[in-house]
């Protein structure tokens, strides 16, 4: 069988093969053209060429582009069904603050009852100072509430410019530049020198603020851990390396002075010795180290014994010690020019009211000629601290000497959420018995940070002894009930 | 729609062209000396990289005295506008005592509450007094006091909405809420010549962001269309929401927002829309209750509605109107209202007190006067320059009215000129327009009597023959320029 079937393929092939020497042996194979023979392959070979060339011709296959006609866009738009514009709102949501009857000094009246007030930031109790209404009134009589502009367009006032001069006088900087909103300097100054590509190194307990900066700038953001300087040196460490070669790359170190969100101080000299031997710029938020800290107010810098002029680019927002509102940026004269066209809050916004400028001079000028309401405020943070530290089921997480005293849970329950929760309820009983108003660190969704929630207490030089002693007294008592009830 | 004349658009890419190269022919000469002297850097980047700031240095500190002029009074009517001389070609500028008293066509006074006021003057006082100039918190920790809420539930009244938020500044109160609404997957569509802190606000967010051309609703249509129908970039997912945000009146154009077709657009497509009414709260309208009482919208139809108080209340801070739950919900997330010093409680009672003048629950007509007042001035001032031959961008009604110079020369001169015979008036360049486009911006106030409008169409008139921004023959009509033009956005 497999005989038969081997000789038939063997006809076969003889077959073929006997046909293309007929074919290659024609006569018209044989011939020659201009002397050159043409073989028979050649025939094939023209065969192969026009097939290429015929194959070459087509186009190439691409599927048909059929863009979508009216209707179908009409049907799309029709059946496209839009998310809510906001979440639907939880029972948690309703919180509503405690509302003021009166100014937000060490004693405020909520309710009709007066209560020790925690809650503001006032720490050198200047809300209600005679000196600085009297600077006030005096200047809503003379310009107005609103400045009516942005400082391009006429509404740069003569009070403005006194208030930069003072301020650098003050910290002992070349110059500063005013912002009319203390969470707006931030955002805007960071973007204004740092651009796509440049590096950031910040620490990840930073406030919402220059968070919201950060994002702005464009920037590459590495985030070293909450005030560590292990970690912003390894971090410093491994950038350096990385981007070893490339040229005229800035780069920054963005922290706060005092942190908002845990109340610790940024230990400025380790910074300053990284700084100087990475080659990173500072930029460095004072907002609630600013007439807290050092032995005159100066801030960080002055508690450090250091020259303001060490760091490249100072912030501080003046709704705290300063008891007004808007915020400043200061530094040496070519960090504040770059600013004045450049930084998107200074240029496209409304400058700061009058008023409050001239407030944040009076401010200075009582800082510097009463020394003692330092001294006061320094000893009313010990004073608290100690009354604080024995409060069962809470630690402080912040450092002795920061005028933000912040209280954690020894033991969270797990969620941040519960966790805020059971402080709220602390800071509610504790306001709603004892009539003393301390509040939690409450977060956006919109906020990155992570670090623990907790109770704050401003302190204040405004706070009298036995104001203090009733808070600690008071805290202790409804966290040991609550907490109590709790476990 | 600007038409920029050839000529004009030749010689004014020719001067910025001479600007460009004069410029750079000095940063050869200043690289050389830098290179010469010791390098003060020590190894850090310096601030500024190649051409970031050579705008600044090469052009604008040229005419740097045309901006940021500091006065020593209130931006009333009539202003006291303190000189300055240089003594090292205009790099720094130093203050003197002298002070000129000008006509001010600059500030946003539109209601004419920035000087003293009878009834609003005593009660910020009084208010000052009993709540001191701060806080000093949040407005979710000590910092919302009783006037805060009053200041609220006014401000919700005033735009006919059910609830309000306010915060302390204008320029945060747009960029702290965008990022709240939106975020990932859902798109803004915005205006091509919306605010800077939109612009920030809506990046902040993380949204998609589209444009459309500068109030065009057929144009906002086609976008919306095509971006419904393709869905996010690269995934081709639906989008979760999508909002459009406009403005009531244009600052840099003194247009006013085609609104009600804007609307219709946004409702036909689901689109929530945004308004910004920083220029025309207070401004414009029967009774100052802005664009949509003027061109006749229900302010049910518009989702978000957003102001200052910065410009027709003579304050500070500003404002989100919007349903309950979206305040409620507001006042949840919001940074701003977390973690922003509450508003000046002087300024807030400034807020309460200039609207109830406007809406004459002070017992008196002084508000209904001081509308009729602008809108009877800002129409006079716009119809005299159209006839002077002025180039004059906006709409009736709108006081704010913008001539156009075009040349980069004529912007410190026209500034300078008018200064000279005590007009003050604000001239605006890039970056706040596009290159091309520099002009000059008259906001006009109910506080100017008819002798300072027409001294100052006098004034505006000569400085004009002599810097030759008169690019219309004067007649009352325009002339149609035809195919000689170049259309520009």
């Amino acid at each position: 069988m497999d005989a038969v079937m081997a000789s038939a393929v063997m006809n076969f092939v003889n077959a073929t093969l006997d046909c293309v020497k007929f074919a290659l042996d024609a006569p018209s194979a044989r011939a020659v053209v201009f002397g050159v023979h043409i073989g028979g392959h050649l025939f094939i070979e023209v065969f192969l060429l026009v097939v290429i060339l015929f194959l070459l011709s087509q186009k190439s296959y691409k599927p048909p582009k059929r863009p979508l006609t009216n209707k179908e866009i009409d049907e799309l738009c029709e059946e496209w069904v839009p998310g809510p514009l906001i979440p639907s709102l939880d029972k948690e949501l309703l919180y509503e603050p405690p509302v003021l009857e009166s100014a937000a000094g060490p004693h405020s009246i909520i309710n009709g009852k007066e209560v020790v007030n925690f809650a503001s930031a006032n720490y050198l109790g200047l809300i209600g100072h005679p000196k600085l209404l009297e600077s006030c009134s005096s200047a809503l009589a003379k310009y107005g509430v609103g400045s009516c502009g942005p400082r391009g367009f006429y509404g740069t006032i003569d009070v403005h410019l006194d208030c930069e001069t003072r301020i650098a006088k003050f910290l002992g900087t070349p110059d500063s530049i005013l912002y009319s909103y203390g969470l707006s300097t931030m955002f805007s100054a960071i973007p204004a020198f740092s651009k796509k590509g440049d590096i950031i190194v910040a620490d990840e307990g930073v406030h919402w603020g220059i968070q919201n900066g950060l994002h702005l700038s464009r920037s590459t953001v590495v985030y070293f851990k909450h005030n560590d300087m292990d970690s912003l040196r390894e971090t410093l460490e491994k950038i350096t390396s990385k981007y070893k070669r490339t040229k005229n790359l800035r780069r920054y170190i963005v922290v706060e002075a005092v942190y908002q969100n845990s109340g610790q101080i940024a230990p400025l000299d380790e910074i300053i010795k990284l700084k100087e031997k990475y080659r990173f710029r500072v930029l460095m938020d004072e907002s609630n180290s600013l007439g807290v800290l050092g032995s005159s107010g100066r801030g960080l810098t002055e508690y450090y014994g250091v020259s303001a002029e060490k760091i490249d680019i100072i912030t501080a927002a003046m709704g705290h010690a300063l008891a007004t509102e808007g915020g400043f940026c200061t530094g040496n004269a070519r960090v504040i020019d770059h600013q004045r066209l450049s930084s998107s809050g200074y240029v496209f916004s409304a400058s700061l009211p009058p008023y409050l400028a001239s407030a944040a001079i009076t401010a200075i000028d009582i800082v510097e000629e009463n020394p003692n309401l330092i001294t006061k405020l320094k000893s009313n943070i010990a004073m608290l601290w100690k009354g604080l530290s024995k409060i069962p089921g809470f630690t402080i997480a912040s450092n002795p000497e920061s005028p933000i005293v912040y209280l954690r849970l020894e033991k969270s329950t797990g969620s941040m959420k519960d966790d805020l929760n059971l402080l709220e309820n602390i800071a509610e009983r504790v306001l709603k018995e004892e009539s003393v108003f301390v509040v939690t660190s409450k977060r956006s969704t919109l906020d990155k940070c992570r670090l623990p929630v907790g109770i704050r207490l401003f302190v204040s030089a405004g706070h009298s002894e036995s104001d203090l002693l009733k808070a600690s007294e008071s805290l202790k008592k409804v966290a040991a009930s609550v907490l109590g009830d709790h476990n | 729609m600007i038409a920029i004349p050839y000529l004009t658009a030749l010689t004014t890419y020719f001067s910025y062209g001479l600007l460009f190269a004069f410029g750079q022919f000095r940063d050869f000469f200043r690289k050389i000396f830098d290179w010469c002297s010791a390098n003060s850097l020590q190894g850090y980047a310096p601030i500024c990289l190649g051409l970031e700031d050579f705008y600044i240095r090469r052009l604008y500190l040229r005419i740097q005295d045309c901006f940021g002029r500091p006065i020593a009074s209130a931006p009333d009517a009539w202003f006291d506008v303190v000189e300055r001389y240089s003594n090292d070609s205009n790099k720094t500028l130093k203050r003197t005592d002298k002070i000129s008293r000008c006509l001010n066509l600059g500030s946003y006074n539109y209601l004419g509450f920035a000087a003293a006021d009878e009834y609003c003057t005593p009660r910020v006082v009084g208010t000052l007094k009993k709540y001191s100039p701060s806080t000093c918190s949040t407005r979710v920790d000590g910092g919302t006091t009783a006037l805060h809420n009053e200041l609220e539930e006014c401000v919700a009244n005033f735009v006919r909405k059910p609830a309000a938020i306010v915060f302390g500044m204008g320029y945060v109160t747009n960029s702290a809420i965008l990022p709240v609404l939106m975020g990932k997957g859902s798109l803004i569509i915005s205006d091509s010549l919306n605010h800077n802190s939109i612009v920030n606000g809506a990046r902040g967010s993380g949204a998609t962001i589209r444009v459309f051309q500068h109030n065009m609703p057929s144009h906002l249509e086609e976008v919306l269309r095509e971006q419904i129908a393709e869905g996010q970039p690269r995934t081709h997912r639906p989008w979760k929401k999508i909002m459009v945000i406009v403005e009531g009146i244009y600052s840099m154009e003194g247009e006013l927002c085609k609104l009600p077709e804007i609307i219709a657009v946004c409702k036909k497509y689901k689109a929530y829309i945004y308004l910004d009414e920083a220029h025309s709260i207070g401004a414009v309208g029967k009774t100052g209750r802005g664009v949509c009482e003027l061109l006749g919208v229900d302010t049910a139809d518009v989702d978000i509605m957003m102001g200052t108080f910065t410009k027709s209340f003579g304050s500070c801070g500003g404002y989100i109107a919007g349903s309950k739950e979206l305040i409620q919900y507001l006042k949840y997330t919001c940074p701003a209202h977390l973690y922003a010093t509450s508003i000046s409680p002087p300024a807030a009672q400034q807020i309460i007190s200039s609207i109830k003048v406007i809406l004459g629950e002070d017992g008196s007509n002084r508000g209904a006067q001081k509308l009729a007042q602008i809108r009877e001035n800002s129409n006079f001032f716009r119809s005299e320059l159209q006839k002077m031959g002025f180039e004059v961008l906006g709409d009736n009604d709108s006081p704010v009215m913008p001539i156009m110079l075009y040349n980069p020369a004529k912007i410190p001169a026209f500034s300078r000129e008018c200064l000279k015979q005590n007009v003050a008036v604000v001239t605006v360049a890039f970056p706040a327009t596009p290159l091309l486009l520099a002009r000059a911006r008259i906001c006009i106030s109910a506080a100017h009597s008819r002798e300072d409008l027409i001294k100052a169409l006098q004034v505006i008139s000569r400085v004009g023959d002599l810097v030759g921004i008169k690019y219309f023959p004067a007649e009352p009509t325009k002339q149609d320029q035809g195919g000689k033009s170049v259309k520009y956005d």
